[in-house]
C-alpha cells in the first residue's frame, strides 16, 4: 500500500483527492437535500466557475512563483466597469476588440504589480495589499458615482454567457463556461509542455537554483503578474456580461475566493507546486460548497464565509503534512533501495 | 545602522511637521480640541491593534485577521448581549473568543509550521463569517449606557476609556518590547529564527504568545468599537489590517522581521491620523482616503529601499 502511494506524483494525488471528497459532498448534499442533483445546479455552479476559474488560474500562476496577489478583486471590478461603460458608449465595437481591451486594461494594472514586485522588490503581500485599495479608488474616481446598467449594454454581450454551446440531457454548457475551460486548458498545456511556461515552477521551487539555471527569474514573476491581470481583466469581462449591472463594489472579495480555490485546488502556498486544473477543481469545490449551503436547511446561509475560512486552513495543512510524509517515504525507500544495492554489490 | 534609522525617523518627523502645518493652516477648525480628540476616537480601535501588530511584524509574521476578530468580538457582544447575557459576562467571553482565535492562529503558524500569511488570511475570511453568523443581516444596538460611555465620555478630561487604553498599552508595549527578555527575544526571532532556536529560545512559544495576544487585543480594540458606535454589524472593521499594517510598516519595522521601533510607529500613527483627518475635513471620500493609504504603504517600504539601494550603488562605484 505505501509503495503503491508512491507511484503516483504528488500532483495526481491532490487531484484524486480532490475528485473523490467533491464527489463524497455531492453525495452528503443529494442526500441532504431534496431534488438537488439537477441541471440547475450544474448551470448555476458553471456560471459562477466561468468568471472565477479565469481569476484562480491567474492566480496559481502568481503562487507558483512564490508570490500573492490580493487585488484581483480591484482589477475584476474595474475592468468589467471600464468594458461595461466603453460598450454602452459605442454599441458598435467588435467583441474581439472588446476582449482585448479588457484582457489589455487588466495586464496594465499587472505590469504595477509586477514592476514593484519583481524590480522594486517589495514582497507581493505588501504592494497587492496596497493596490487592492488602489485600483479600487481609482474605479471610485472613474465611476464618478455612476453605474453600468444591463439596459445600456448590447444584448450579444448580454446573451453570450447564456448561450448554450451543446447539452447533455439537463446540463448545459454553455458558452461562458466553456470559453473559461478553454483558457483553463491552454494554461495547462503551457505549463505542463512548454519549456518558458516551466519557468513559473522553477523560480517558485528555488529562486536561487533558477537563476543559477540561467532564468531570469525579475521577468518571470512580472510576466505572472501580467497574466494574472490579463486573467482577472478577461474575468471582468465576463462579470459584466453575466450580471450587467456593475457598482463599484464589483468583484469585492474575489481575491479571497481565488487564494482559497487555488489553495484547496492543492496549489503550494510555498510555490513551485500545483495545477491549474486542480484550481479549477478547487473553484468548483468552492462554488459548491457555497451553493449546497445555500440551500441546506440545517444552518443559514450566512456559514458559508466561515466555512471557506476552514476549508482554506484543512486543506493547507493537510496538504502540508501530507506532503511532509510522503518526502519522508520517499527518503526511506530511498534508503532501502541504497542498502539493497550495496548488498548486492558485496 | 543607527545613523539610518535616525533618518528614517527624521524623515517621518518631517512628513508629520508638513502634513499638520497644512492641516492647521488650510483648516481653520483642525487645531481645536474637539477635532484633535475626535481624530484619535475615530481610529483609536486601530492604533490599539497597531501595537500588536508591531510585534507580530518585527517577529517576521503577519497578520490579516486583526479586522475580522474585531469584528467577531464585537459581533459576539452584540449577539450575547440580545441572548440577555450580562455584559459584563459578555465582554470577558469576548476577550476569551480572541485568546482562542489567537491560539489557533499561533497553534498553526507555530506547530503545524504553515506561512501566517496564509493561515491568518483564512483567518480573515473565517472570523468574519463566524462574526455573520452571528449578526447574520441585522444591526444590533441599544447596549448599556454605561458600555456606550466607555466608548464615548471622556472619563479624564476629554479623554476617552478608549484612549487611556491606548496611551497605557503605548507604555506597556514600549516597556516589553524594549526593556524586557521578551521583547529582545522577539527581535532575535524576528531577525533569525534558526539562530534564536540554537540560542535556547522556545520560539514556538514566543510566536504563540504573540498571536494570542494580538487575538486579545484586536477582540478588545473591537468592544471599544462597539461601545463608540453603540451598535454592530457583519461588516464592523472590515479591511481595518490594510490601516494597521501600513501604520506598522510607515513606521519603520521590516516586512522580513528584526527592525522597527514604537517609538517610530508611534510616529507613523500621527502621520496616518492627520492625513486622514485633513482629508475627510477636506471632503476626501473614504474610497479615495483608503486609496491613499494604500499609496502611502508601497511609498514607506519602497522609499527606504532606493536609499539602500543608492548607497549600494555609491559603494560598488567608490570600489572601482
Amino acid at each position: 500500500m505505501k509503495k503503491g502511494i508512491l507511484t503516483f506524483s504528488p500532483q495526481v494525488l491532490r487531484i484524486l483527492a480532490l475528485v473523490v471528497v467533491t464527489a463524497l459532498i455531492v453525495l452528503f448534499f443529494a442526500s441532504q437535500i431534496e431534488n438537488y442533483l439537477n441541471g440547475r445546479l450544474f448551470n448555476r455552479i458553471s456560471s459562477s466557475v466561468a468568471v472565477m476559474a479565469l481569476i484562480a488560474t491567474g492566480q496559481t500562476l502568481i503562487i507558483l512563483t512564490r508570490n500573492i496577489d490580493l487585488s484581483v478583486g480591484s482589477i475584476v471590478g474595474f475592468t468589467a466597469f471600464a468594458t461595461g461603460s466603453v460598450i454602452a458608449n459605442n454599441p458598435d465595437l467588435s467583441p474581439v476588440l472588446l476582449v482585448g481591451y479588457a484582457a489589455i486594461l487588466g495586464g496594465t494594472f499587472g505590469v504595477v504589480n509586477g514592476l514593484l514586485v519583481a524590480y522594486a522588490r517589495i514582497p507581493s503581500i505588501i504592494v497587492t495589499l496596497a493596490t487592492m485599495a488602489l485600483f479600487r479608488s481609482a474605479l471610485v474616481e472613474y465611476s464618478n458615482a455612476k453605474s453600468v446598467t444591463s439596459q445600456n449594454l448590447p444584448a450579444w454581450l448580454v446573451d453570450f454567457p447564456n448561450q448554450v454551446v451543446f447539452s447533455l440531457g439537463e446540463f448545459q454548457f454553455r458558452a461562458g463556461f466553456m470559453a473559461a475551460i478553454l483558457v483553463v486548458l491552454t494554461a495547462h498545456i503551457a505549463l505542463t509542455r512548454l519549456r518558458p511556461a516551466r519557468q513559473f515552477y522553477a523560480v517558485g521551487s528555488n529562486p536561487e537554483a533558477a537563476t543559477m539555471a540561467g532564468i531570469d527569474s525579475r521577468r518571470v514573476i512580472l510576466i505572472a503578474f501580467i497574466l494574472s491581470g490579463v486573467m482577472a481583466g478577461l474575468a471582468g469581462f465576463m462579470f459584466v456580461a453575466r450580471f450587467g449591472n456593475i457598482t463599484v463594489v464589483a468583484g469585492l472579495g474575489f481575491e479571497l475566493k481565488s487564494i482559497a480555490a487555488a489553495v484547496v485546488g492543492g496549489v503550494s502556498i510555498n510555490g513551485g507546486s500545483g495545477t491549474v486544473i486542480g484550481a479549477l477543481l478547487g473553484t468548483v469545490l468552492v462554488d459548491l460548497i457555497d451553493n449546497s449551503l445555500v440551500r441546506w436547511p440545517v444552518v443559514s446561509e450566512f456559514w458559508r464565509e466561515a466555512v471557506l475560512g476552514a476549508m482554506i486552513l484543512i486543506a493547507v495543512a493537510a496538504d502540508t503534512i501530507f506532503i511532509r510524509r510522503l518526502a519522508k517515504m520517499r527518503a526511506a525507500r530511498a534508503h532501502e533501495a541504497a542498502i539493497a544495492a550495496e548488498g548486492a554489490k558485496t | 545602522m543607527k545613523k539610518r534609522l535616525l533618518s528614517w525617523e527624521g524623515l517621518l518627523l518631517a512628513a508629520f511637521a508638513t502634513i499638520f502645518a497644512f492641516n492647521a493652516i488650510s483648516l481653520p477648525q483642525f487645531l481645536t480640541i474637539p477635532n484633535q480628540i475626535n481624530m484619535f476616537q475615530l481610529s483609536i480601535e486601530k492604533v490599539i491593534v497597531v501595537l500588536v501588530m508591531a510585534f507580530v511584524i518585527i517577529n517576521a509574521e503577519i497578520d490579516l485577521s486583526v479586522g475580522s476578530m474585531m469584528g467577531l468580538s464585537a459581533c459576539a457582544f452584540g449577539w450575547l448581549f440580545q441572548q440577555g447575557v450580562d455584559p459584563v459576562v459578555a465582554i470577558g467571553l469576548c476577550l476569551l473568543i480572541g485568546v482562542l482565535g489567537g491560539a489557533v492562529n499561533g497553534l498553526f503558524v507555530a506547530w503545524v509550521g504553515l506561512p501566517s500569511l496564509v493561515v491568518t488570511l483564512a483567518a480573515l475570511i473565517g472570523f468574519r463569517g463566524l462574526a455573520r453568523v452571528l449578526v447574520e443581516d441585522r444591526g444590533i444596538t441599544d447596549f448599556p449606557d454605561w458600555f456606550d460611555a466607555l466608548g464615548q465620555q471622556g472619563l479624564i478630561g476629554p479623554m476617552t476609556f478608549a484612549m487611556i487604553s491606548f496611551f497605557t498599552l503605548l507604555v506597556v508595549a514600549w516597556i516589553i518590547l524594549e526593556k524586557s527578555a521578551f521583547g529582545r527575544h522577539t527581535y532575535v526571532i524576528g531577525s533569525n529564527r534558526d539562530v534564536a532556536e540554537f540560542a535556547g529560545i522556545n520560539t514556538k512559544r514566543h510566536k504563540l504568545i504573540i498571536f494570542v495576544a494580538t487575538g486579545l487585543v484586536s477582540a478588545f480594540a473591537g468592544l471599544l468599537y462597539a461601545a463608540r458606535v453603540g451598535a454592530v454589524r457583519g461588516d464592523v472593521a472590515n479591511g481595518f489590517e490594510l490601516d494597521i499594517i501600513t501604520i506598522v510598516l510607515l513606521g519603520g519595522a521590516s516586512i522580513f522581521g528584526g527592525s522597527g521601533t514604537l517609538v517610530s510607529t508611534g510616529l507613523a500613527i500621527l502621520i496616518v491620523l492627520n492625513l486622514r483627518n485633513g482629508m475627510a475635513l477636506h471632503n476626501v471620500t473614504g474610497h479615495i482616503q483608503t486609496g491613499v493609504i494604500g499609496f502611502l504603504l508601497i511609498a514607506s517600504v519602497l522609499v527606504p529601499r532606493l536609499d539602500l539601494l543608492r548607497r549600494i550603488t555609491k559603494k560598488s562605484k567608490g570600489q572601482e
